[in-house]
């Protein structure tokens, strides 16, 4: 910094002290301006971001059309979910990288250690494959083989979280834990798995907290668990907690990898080619009607992000450019107050453009000091946030980039706010303020 | 008072008067849609649900395992139940409006209709009326007689044996109004699934659907389907409004006591339904109120700061007004008058904005059309918030001697 700049910053410093009441106004609408905004924006930012990154690219949700003719409409959506023929055909046609066909439910949890009574805990029934698609870590021995599914094997993933409530702790591969009622041997604990949006299976919850129990999604048929989430039926279909493999429902996910653009476009025509194949053998009624949506195109066409995050954060926006319009408004006042004292300055052989910088430095003091108050209105917001019920609030946390982005937006909006004003001051005439006084 | 020379003066001060106009529109247009927003939310959160609000409680249990004999050990359950002094009535039912349960299905007037009239909750198990407290307007209730096991009947559906199927159904008043607009519905027919036939027994006033949609709240209709816990949203209990916390630990204590191998998944009041489940709509509220009151106190304070800039910048002005006979209170009136065109500009501009802002809002998130009458309101707000904001800035003016001009010069 020039030793010029250097006597504005002091010469603003000492006129911001002059006028403390002012001064504190404007810092506090800007910084509640800031504040409110941030958080609104933070939480947005967290809620729509990418679950799996540098995976998500890779990944993709089919959906085929097998209801029937009766209620057909051109250019309808495809179904959200597949029923339990189609989801076994698409497996084991084994046409993409990856693919494992999954659904959530609940199981009993019986711990062995005292004082530890039966639970319900969230479950995912699913395939081998799910894990090195997803790229979930292990803590602790690693996940169950295609063999384990074709056999209906009594193995078990869980999370670490169930892992310290059932076993304590530590490395409990090989033990086992019964579920409704049956013995299962676990192979696997979990490291760190939280994927937010929970994007693999939303229906239990945009923002859920992930399951702590995984099982083949065979087993889970075989001794006959309860299915979680909705079914959507068609024709004389009836849902519950059990439905039955033949019935006309939608109620499981299937996810698949694609590595590179050629592999998409050929899943998509195996898709086509896959519902004409069932159309001429009866099973649908419909023409193909196919989407293969990415990761991240399938979280936007579901809307994950509430609406009301979305509103908050513009109504947030709003609020935070009438504290701007504010800011200028008071800056303009404030400035003009001391055009005697600028007519001086001007006289005395000072430029227009030395005007402009004093005044410019003038208004960045208050858009730091609104940014850094803001900063702190944001952490409270945020903490606010998390005392909300929603299953998004745990999410609401400060990242870098919010943090970067909170002090940018502080110093933008605030020398922006200056600039007018700035600009209207140092067109005083130098001579003109002389007379006045 | 003359406006003619508050123009010529505001004319001087261009760039603060717009500020000042602009902050006012912008403070107009949120603030309009703010409260027409919180007050939809509260209306949301009044809507009638149809059962006795203040008289149930929910146990939900779950076995471990399967439960082969479960329908017999229901029956048992809520013989022990009624036992518990207070208690009214028990039912297990397959779901509760505002629960986080629902089985939906379409209803189609003739049986090969192709697309649903419209979509229903469908409510079932033994008992519902008289245990959520519905209000019987015509017909009958089922008899005891009429009711099919769940089991029974998904198995009927499958290999679409309408002999097991169930063919008559109690309906909402508002679901008989919407099909059979102005006659009466007992009697009459519709479909559902690949042509089952339902018969209309009985009418009841309200009943929710438990996710409560914005159209079609209260279109449900009642099954005559026996189920056991594992359908079941659990045992609802009715018993009065002050014995509802003891009812609910005796009856989790009785149910326990029958099997303690069994898992206590929920227990709780229906009014602690209801409040979880408007949750979402109380945070929104609160925050636009908190959005709303701050920022009135910012453009307060802007008013006020570019205010007291005018009265100390034209003191010498109103020294020689004061000087030429201009009393105290044509002072103070000035610059309420000048405030009040400020806002009145502001207001003329926001109104624009606020009926921008609120088609914006209709097309991107559901929000209905902005009822005029915020206008006026928001309007009010702010001429007062002005006149609020001018005034000590105006009452210093007027407190400026005449000799001040004078002395200035």
């Amino acid at each position: 910094m020039s030793s010029q700049n250097a006597y504005y910053l002091q010469l603003a410093l000492r006129a911001l002290q002059r006028n403390p009441v002012l001064t504190t106004l404007m810092v506090l609408a800007l910084a509640v301006g800031i504040g409110t905004c941030m958080t609104t924006l933070t939480v947005l930012h967290v809620l729509s971001g990418d679950p799996l990154p540098g995976r998500s690219s890779d990944l993709y949700y089919p959906q085929i059309d097998p209801r029937d003719a009766l209620s057909y409409r051109p250019g309808e959506e495809p179904m959200g979910q597949v029923t339990w023929t189609d989801g076994m055909n698409l497996l084991e046609a084994h046409r993409a990288d990856r693919q494992a066909l999954m659904t959530g439910g609940s199981v009993a949890v019986q711990s062995t250690r005292n004082g530890v009574d039966p639970f319900f805990e969230d479950a995912l029934y699913t395939t081998a494959e799910f894990f090195p698609m997803f790229g979930v870590p292990f803590r602790y021995g690693h996940a169950w083989g295609a063999a384990d599914d074709s056999s209906r094997a009594r193995v078990a993933v869980i999370s670490d979280a169930l892992n310290r409530r059932v076993f304590g702790g530590g490395d409990s591969v090989g033990k086992v834990l019964r579920l409704n009622g049956a013995a299962f041997r676990v192979v696997g604990v979990l490291g760190d798995w939280h994927p937010s949006p929970h994007f693999y299976d939303m229906y239990v919850g945009s923002y859920a907290e992930p399951e702590g129990v995984y099982l083949p999604l065979s087993t889970s048929q075989d001794i006959k668990m309860d299915h979680n989430g909705p079914v959507d039926c068609w024709g004389n279909g009836g849902g519950g907690p059990r439905p039955a493999h033949t019935a006309p429902c939608v109620w499981l996910q299937f996810w698949v990898q694609l590595d590179s653009p050629a592999q998409v476009a050929a899943y998509r025509q195996f898709l086509v080619n896959y519902s004409a194949q069932q159309k001429s053998l009866g099973r649908f009624q419909r023409p193909p009607n196919v989407r293969l949506r990415s990761l991240m195109q399938w979280l936007s066409y579901n809307q994950v992000v509430p609406d009301d995050v979305r509103m908050q954060a513009w109504l947030a926006l709003g609020f935070l450019l009438v504290c701007l319009v504010n800011t200028v408004g008071l800056l303009l006042a404030k400035f003009l107050r001391r055009s005697g004292e600028i007519g001086v300055r001007r006289a005395l052989g000072a430029s227009r453009r030395a005007i402009f910088m004093q005044l410019l430095i003038e208004s960045g003091l208050v858009g730091l000091a609104g940014g850094v108050l803001g900063l702190l209105l944001t952490l409270l917001g945020l903490w606010a946030v998390r005392q909300q019920p929603s299953d998004y609030a745990k999410l609401a946390h400060l990242d870098p980039t919010m943090l970067l982005a909170t002090f940018g937006l502080a110093l933008a909006g605030s020398l922006l706010a200056g600039a007018l004003p700035a600009w209207r001051a140092c067109l005083i005439p130098p001579a003109l303020q002389l007379k006045a006084q | 008072m003359a406006i003619r020379p508050i123009i010529a003066s505001l004319s001087r001060h261009r760039i603060a008067a717009l500020l000042i106009v602009f902050e006012i529109a912008l403070a107009f247009a949120i603030v309009s849609n703010a409260v027409f927003l919180i007050r939809e939310r509260l209306q949301r959160m009044d809507i009638v649900s149809g059962v006795a609000d203040h008289q149930l409680v929910q146990v939900q249990m779950a076995y471990i395992g399967n439960e082969p004999d479960a329908e017999a050990r229901a029956q048992v359950d809520i013989a022990a139940l009624r036992q518990i002094p207070g208690v009214r009535d028990v039912a297990l039912i397959n779901q509760l409006p505002f629960a986080d349960r629902s089985s939906n299905g379409g209803i189609k007037l003739g049986p090969r209709q192709r697309w649903n009239t419209v979509h229903v909750a469908e409510y079932f198990g033994q008992n519902i009326i008289s245990t959520l407290g519905l209000r019987l307007i015509a017909g009958r209730k089922f008899s005891p007689g009429e009711y099919l096991g769940f089991g029974a009947v998904v198995r009927a559906l499958h290999s679409d044996n309408q002999k097991e199927l169930p063919h008559i159904v109690i309906v909402t008043e508002a679901l008989a109004e919407r099909l059979w607009p102005g006659q009466p519905a007992l009697g009459k027919t519709f479909y559902m699934g690949n042509g089952i036939q339902f018969r209309v027994i009985g009418v009841i006033t309200n009943l929710l659907r438990p996710e409560v949609p914005s159209i079609g709240a209260d279109y449900s209709i009642l099954l005559p389907i026996r189920i056991s816990l594992q359908q079941a949203a659990g045992y609802i209990i009715r018993c009065a409004p002050q014995d509802r916390e003891r009812v609910l630990k005796a009856a989790v204590a009785t149910l326990k006591r029958i099997d303690p191998n069994r898992v206590l998944l929920k227990h709780r009041t229906f009014e602690q339904i209801r409040h979880a489940y408007f949750q979402n709509d109380r945070a929104m509220a609160g925050i636009l109120v908190g959005v709303i009151a701050a920022l009135l106190l910012t453009t307060a304070f802007g008013i006020a700061g570019l205010a007291s800039f005018w009265v100390q910048q034209r003191t010498r002005q109103i020294g020689v007004r004061r000087a030429l006979g201009a009393r105290r209170v044509d002072i103070l009136r000035y610059f309420q008058t000048e405030n009040f065109l400020l806002a009145t500009a502001g207001i003329a501009l926001g109104c624009a904005a606020a009926i921008g802002i609120n088609v914006w809002l209709m097309a991107h998130y559901a929000v209905p059309r902005l009822p005029i009458i915020y206008l006026p309101i928001g309007a009010v707000t702010l001429w007062l918030l002005g006149q609020l904001a001018v005034l000590g800035p105006a009452l210093r003016a007027a407190r400026v001697a005449p000799t001040t001009a004078m002395r200035a010069a």
